[in-house]
């Protein structure tokens, strides 16, 4: 089996388990779970590392250096407003 | 030591880190805790990926991490709560534009790739990834009012858009030296321009309050960018956690276009909004009942139950607070307080939620539409702030623009107070019947200046 194959199988499953585990939040929650979601798209990280590493020209270079900083934004903001977004929430 | 064998164990732990975290936003309880659990599983993919490196650019690696992380820490630490939309709509931008130029970076590593996976994954990538960021953008700058909120439709719009499309796979093909030969460099190029041009095109037909849908959207889209990028750079992590982000993206938009009653294609092609459809000509003509703040804290102030709908009214007028200190004040008299939230009130999923948490209201008090529409019936007063279109009763009527869209039904109340500024219509353009009924005063004014008359006047009852 291809690489592209297991990585169909591995895409279509966490799919599904995304599917599993997000129904059930709640719509209290509904604004910190789309902002954390936020910030694990930022997980685009690893890739731009991964060219950035890898670029044998300016032009690579600086087209990685920008998608880590893009990512980063999602990274830090998104982690750091959930978290304080969630720490607001409290039952008295 | 040899770090390379470590490298995939990491990863793996780091995406069943991610699957814990996101199960722990399940409860409020839970919920930071997992927040931190997925902040720990981004912490360690990016450990493994330096330790998988052979040479690290520490230089631009540091220039990125310090210029990404300063902006997005001053964003997450100032931001305002009413702002959060816009915040989500431009961290959507940036995360799909990372993932585009993860892409973008692989293809100008190596133009000649022609038809293959590779090409084919890139070319995937550098679309959605393009697609999520220029039509996040304009999502931000539509909720940042830096353009206008209402529906931008060009003249035959829909086949616009479907031409675009058609053109953008064309160039992708072309790319990758299906027609032929050609410079595929500027083809390209041209390629992503093309698909920034049709992001901006998807989002500005969309109005307003149709907003909670496309963020929900762009949300799900800047998963599958970074799903993506994981394919372009063979990364298993990528994968996982890009397809959690689609996932959970998808389900807020079904929920979304469930909660008006619409499909997803009628968002997004319908232009719904300001219809032209509708006579507005005898709009807010008819004869209300309206009370002062006296008249308001006498209705609430004296009654065992008030349920209080909060619409993006109150978070334009940035009434939460005011509006806390009412809830307070009609507890301490023993006033039964509690909060019905429509599942698309205001500009994003959970928006009011938010806000009211951040006054400091308990999170038990919030009522989602099921939970409390059977209620509204053994209810004595309702309060509504800023909130329009989802209570219409005429959403009941079978000929209705907004028919068989969910709503609450305020109006089985025994007394709805209504604070609004004027009799004018939400965003379907057309007259609220409510406003009319015998048991509605219509408490006409500013939110927040209109709330703190309520605080004082509460205070003075006796």
């Amino acid at each position: 089996m291809g690489e592209l194959m297991i990585g169909l199988y591995v895409f279509v499953l966490a799919t599904l388990a995304g599917r599993e585990l997000i129904t059930k939040v709640p719509p209290t929650l509904h604004t910190p779970l789309m902002s954390g979601a936020n910030a694990i798209s930022g997980i685009a990280i690893v890739g731009a590392i991964v060219v950035t590493a890898r670029a044998d020209g300016t032009m690579q270079t600086v087209l990685g250096v920008a998608a880590i900083a893009m990512a980063t934004i999602n990274v830090i903001g998104g982690f750091l407003v959930t978290d304080r977004m969630l720490s607001m929430f409290r039952k008295r | 030591m040899n770090f390379a064998a470590l490298v995939e164990p990491i990863y793996l732990l780091s995406a069943i880190l991610f699957v814990v975290g996101l199960k722990r936003l399940q409860s409020p309880a839970t919920a930071r805790a997992g927040n931190g659990l997925a902040a720990l599983a981004m912490l360690l993919a990016i450990v493994a990926t330096f330790a998988d490196q052979e040479i690290l650019p520490w230089t631009g690696i540091l220039i990125g991490i310090v210029l990404g992380g300063s902006i997005g820490g001053i964003a997450a630490r100032f931001v305002e709560m009413t702002s959060m939309p816009q915040l989500v709509g431009i961290f959507n931008a940036f995360g799909g534009g990372a993932s585009a130029l993860v892409a973008v970076a692989e293809f100008v590593a190596s133009p000649a790739v022609g038809l293959s996976t590779p090409g084919i994954t890139i070319m995937i990538g550098t679309l959605i990834g393009g697609v999520t960021f220029s039509g996040s953008f304009i999502a931000f700058a539509k909720l940042q009012e830096l353009m206008t909120g209402n529906p931008i439709i060009l003249p035959g719009q829909n086949l616009l858009s479907a031409l675009l499309l058609l053109s953008v796979l064309t160039l992708g093909a072309a790319t990758l030296g299906v027609f032929g030969e050609g410079d595929p460099l500027i083809l390209f190029y041209a390629f992503c321009g093309l698909s920034l041009l049709l992001g901006i095109l998807l989002v500005i037909p969309i109005g307003g309050a149709d907003m909670p849908v496309v963020i929900s959207l762009l949300n799900s889209y800047s998963g599958l960018a970074a799903s993506a990028a994981g394919f372009v750079i063979g990364n298993m992590v990528l994968i996982i956690s890009g397809a959690l982000v689609g996932a959970a993206g998808l389900i807020l938009t079904q929920l979304m276009c469930k909660g008006m009653n619409r499909s997803l294609a009628n968002v997004a092609f319908g232009g719904f909004g300001g219809s032209a459809s509708v006579d507005r000509a005898d709009i807010g003509q008819r004869p209300v009942r309206s009370a002062d703040a006296e008249g308001a804290a006498a209705e609430l102030g004296y009654v065992n139950s008030v349920v209080v709908v909060p619409g993006y009214g109150l978070a334009v007028a940035q009434a939460q607070h005011e509006l806390r200190k009412v809830g307070d004040l009609l507890e301490d008299r023993g006033v039964d307080v509690r909060y019905a939230i429509h599942p698309v009130a205001g500009r994003m999923p959970g928006h009011m939620n938010v806000l009211l948490a951040e006054a400091d209201v308990s999170y038990d008090k919030l009522y989602d539409l099921d939970e409390i529409n059977d209620d509204f019936v053994n209810t004595d007063a309702v309060l509504i702030v800023g909130a329009n279109d989802v209570v219409n009763p005429a959403a009941r009527d079978p000929d209705s623009v907004i028919t068989g869209m969910p709503i609450l039904d305020v109006d089985r109340a025994r007394r709805v107070i209504v604070m609004k500024r004027s009799l004018s219509p939400g965003f379907a353009g057309i007259d609220n019947d409510l406003f009319y009924l015998e048991n509605t005063l219509m408490f006409f004014g500013d939110a927040k200046a209109s709330m703190s008359d309520l605080v004082r006047e509460i205070r003075e009852l006796a």
